[in-house]
């Protein structure tokens, strides 16, 4: 069992107006909340299961049930975690297959029980090592992407801090995302893009800005439904939080799971349409 | 790019390095023939072309673009495209995007990097998609997922099984979310395809990486692969500069996966057309056209 003390004060930015570059830091900072910070504040009786029955359990992937002001709920996380020791246990928030597929049989209990679930993202990307393609990285998240676009259950994902690629995606399949204001969410790190673009990761300023990766830009190309705000802090932003989940279950709660699972197709299917020219 | 081998001594005679005059020897002229990359051993043009590029010493299987690949695949005439009119702009004007796929079309020939359509094999009518490694080497951008998307749509419609070849480098950079957002939409049109009994035969051809093998490639309900090809999600390159070490041999080819467990099986390029017309038949529900 791992100690979850975090390090106070939190990172929360204040700022409004910063460039993607130092919202992209922003959402590295060290002492930014993770993801057992916004359960601790938003959830009760948060009750923790591990392991994914096939393989073994990856504490990259917090996950179990809560309850959300008396709605039970399934809550998933990336979690980065604090201090080295526990940062280094958690892999620094790269899950590996296991921890995906950890969180795909939770999703599974969650369409069984009738419970919504909440997602939250922090993550640089799924890891990428010699055990992760062993134990089939891509299929992991492959299977994740396939079964949330049809769980029968109401879905929300938050973005709390980094959002890379696929690993992020694999928890982000769903009805709504939500990002935090100095959250980020592309599909390559922007030093991985300037070394590919320009030869030089040192652009990473420019790669940043090219990415298109922060909530405000996101929110215009319609990939993102909602942006937090940070500026009133980790108390007030995680009262904000509850309120419109609370909100927002209640209203796709009252929907036919047809009529869910057909908007949430509908949403997907519709992001970049307009980019593409058919001549 | 610069090109491989620019700083090396020339191999030719003609362009006069001393070293290489005592292989003077009559030989066939490049046009006609090509070394092969695995075993170094010439092949002849004509020969190499019967033996559906596949090397006829070693069995390496040279790569194929989309065209070639369906002239195998499908019987005769049968292939008719949809959706061939399909391109992503740049929409989020990505630096140099637009040279770049200006470049991808010369190169290729082709509008997108994938091409869909139906086709009949072995006298089974199906949906076949086969991404073009020519262009931007398969990356999957907005227009990739929605030509896929569709074809898997157009599939549910007419209840017909889909066979599809993945050769990728994953998602297209240069289309930033929008491209990341192409996996989910795949995944889901794959799922309704699935959910409602219809047959999904994915073909990983080398290489099948990335943002492709993390949704659409690895969804199917029949995965084969190509002997020798590179399927993985991070590209070696990747892996190696993360964990700082030189990864074993053979890791993330076609042998590893089919030994780890997620491939059905390996089939020889040679063997692809009887072994689909033989899957098409096993599942078979008296719709022989």
């Amino acid at each position: 069992m791992i100690c979850y003390i975090p390090i106070m004060p939190f990172a929360l930015k204040r700022d409004e107006k910063m460039n993607a570059y130092e919202i992209v830091r922003a959402a590295r900072a060290k002492n930014r909340p993770t993801s057992i910070d916004y359960m601790e504040r938003i959830f009760s009786r948060f009750t923790e299961f591990h392991g994914d029955r096939r393989f073994g359990d990856d504490k990259a992937i917090v996950a179990g049930i809560a309850k959300l002001s008396g709605m039970s709920v399934t809550v998933i996380g990336i979690e980065k975690g604090h201090g080295t020791k526990e940062k280094v246990a958690r892999n620094f928030g790269s899950a590996h297959p296991e921890g995906y597929r950890k969180a795909l049989r939770q999703m599974k209990l969650a369409e069984k029980f009738g419970r919504p679930v909440v997602c939250f993202v922090d993550t640089a990307g799924a890891f990428c090592g010699i055990g992760a393609e062993e134990r089939g990285q891509g299929q992991a998240i492959a299977e994740n992407l396939m079964e949330m676009i049809s769980l029968k259950v109401p879905v929300i994902s938050i973005f709390i801090g980094e959002g890379g690629s696929g690993g992020a995606l694999a928890l982000a399949v769903s009805d709504e995302v939500w990002m935090l204001q100095n959250s980020v969410y592309s599909v390559i790190s922007p030093e991985g893009c300037a070394s590919i673009l320009w030869k030089d990761a040192s652009k990473i300023k420019e790669a940043c800005e090219c990415l298109k990766m922060t909530a405000a830009d996101l929110m215009s190309l319609g990939v993102i439904e909602k942006i937090l705000p940070e500026k009133d802090g980790l108390n007030k932003l995680c009262t904000a939080i509850k309120k419109e989940l609370l909100a927002s279950f209640g209203e796709k709660l009252a929907l036919s799971s047809d009529e869910l699972l057909e908007r949430r197709y509908q949403k997907f299917r519709k992001i970049g349409i307009a980019s593409v020219s058919a001549s | 790019m610069i090109k491989r081998g620019l700083f090396k001594n020339p191999k030719n005679q003609l362009e006069g390095n001393p070293k290489l005059q005592k292989y003077a020897v009559p030989c066939v002229t490049d046009e006609m023939s090509i070394s092969c990359p695995s075993c170094k051993k010439a092949l002849l043009n004509e020969e190499l072309a019967e033996n559906f590029n596949v090397c006829s010493k070693c069995g390496y299987h040279f790569r194929l673009n989309a065209r070639q690949r369906i002239r195998l695949i499908s019987d005769g005439n049968t292939f008719s495209e949809t959706d061939a009119g399909l391109s992503s702009q740049n929409i989020l004007d990505f630096p140099d995007y637009d040279k770049k796929l200006e470049n991808a079309r010369l190169e290729s020939a082709e509008k997108e990097a994938v091409v869909c359509g139906n086709c009949e094999i072995g006298g089974y009518h199906c949906c076949i998609f086969v991404m073009e490694p020519y262009f931007m080497m398969g990356s999957m951008g907005v227009a990739v997922g929605e030509k896929i998307t569709r074809l898997f749509e157009l599939a549910l419609e007419k209840s017909l099984p889909v066979v599809g070849f993945t050769v990728s480098g994953g998602a297209r950079m240069q289309e930033g979310i929008m491209s990341l957002m192409q996996m989910a939409k795949t995944s889901g049109a794959v799922k309704r395809h699935g959910d409602a009994g219809n047959l999904y035969v994915a073909v990983l051809t080398d290489p099948t990486t990335g943002g492709v093998t993390a949704s659409f490639a690895t969804e199917a309900d029949i995965i084969i692969a190509e002997p020798g090809a590179l399927v993985g999600f991070a590209g070696p390159r990747v892996i190696e500069q993360t964990i700082r070490q030189k990864l074993p041999h053979g890791f993330q080819s076609a042998e590893f996966l089919l030994e780890k467990g997620f491939l059905d099986d390996i089939v020889s390029r040679i063997l692809q057309k009887d072994y689909l017309t033989k899957l098409l038949f096993l599942h078979d529900r008296g719709r022989k056209s």
